[in-house]
């Protein structure tokens, strides 16, 4: 996998390297760390304080839009009649909200450019076919 | 002294904000100094995506890159010429547990 990137790279690789697999919110702290300048455990702070907020946003049901990022936004769904895949039963699925996310346009468009990673085995992009098999 | 401007629709600029409010931190943290966190808190996001990478942030969702497969598309306005779309990379959130029901019961009690 080539890690090259696009004119937004602000990333530190050595921390990457370092981290590997996910990144969790403790690779934030670290990061916010070494790009601010705050201590590490007021990083921590903050950083555990912006996603409440955001959550805390959506679980009243409000938008939340983050200009470069993409945007949260609670919809709607309508109730529907649902089948068992195991059994072929039929069942009612009831009216519900769901959260959902749009990557915004630069977003997109960094994953996309050339060079951008090479993703060989992507396992999740065919969930149906997936599950199919089970 | 900042009023949240839209009350229907968070921003960087609204999380600064709501922070601010909140208070608690150990010493009084500037509202820029707070953008600032907010903005770099989200662009590690992005950069981690970038590079193809998952990101699974404990109590709130996972984020990850999925790839939308090729397909052949039509401009409806003229039918006749197929366009090929090529496959696409996008990213995908799933809320986590506590997010996720919290949503779903919205709204249920009116």
């Amino acid at each position: 996998m080539t890690l090259s990137r696009g004119h937004l790279s602000v990333h530190h690789p050595e921390i990457s390297k370092q981290w590997g697999g996910s990144m969790t919110k403790a690779e934030i702290v670290e990061q916010i760390y070494e790009r601010v300048g705050f201590s590490k455990k007021e990083a921590a702070e903050l950083v555990e304080k912006v996603f409440e907020i955001i959550k805390e946003t959506l679980a009243e049901g409000e938008k939340v839009k983050i200009s470069g990022f993409g945007n949260f936004v609670v919809r709607h769904k309508n109730a529907r009649k649902g089948r068992n895949p195991q059994t072929g039963q039929e069942i009612l699925l009831d009216a519900r909200k769901v959260l959902t996310f749009k990557p915004s346009l630069v977003l997109k468009n960094v994953l996309n450019e050339e060079g951008s990673f090479v993703d060989s085995e992507s396992p999740s992009s065919e969930p149906h076919s997936m599950e199919a098999n089970q | 002294m900042f009023p949240i401007e839209d009350h229907h629709t968070l921003t960087k600029k609204g999380i600064a904000q709501y922070v601010a409010q909140q208070g608690g931190t150990e010493r009084p943290v500037s509202q820029h100094d707070l953008q600032v966190i907010v903005h770099h808190t989200l662009d590690c996001i992005s950069d981690a995506l970038a590079e193809g990478r998952k990101v699974e942030l404990r109590n709130f969702g996972v984020f990850d890159v999925v790839t939308r497969k090729a397909r052949v598309g039509r401009n409806p306005k003229n039918p006749t010429v197929t366009v090929q779309i090529p496959p696409k990379k996008t990213v995908r959130f799933r809320p986590g547990k506590e997010l996720k029901n919290a949503v779903s019961q919205l709204g249920l009690a009116e």
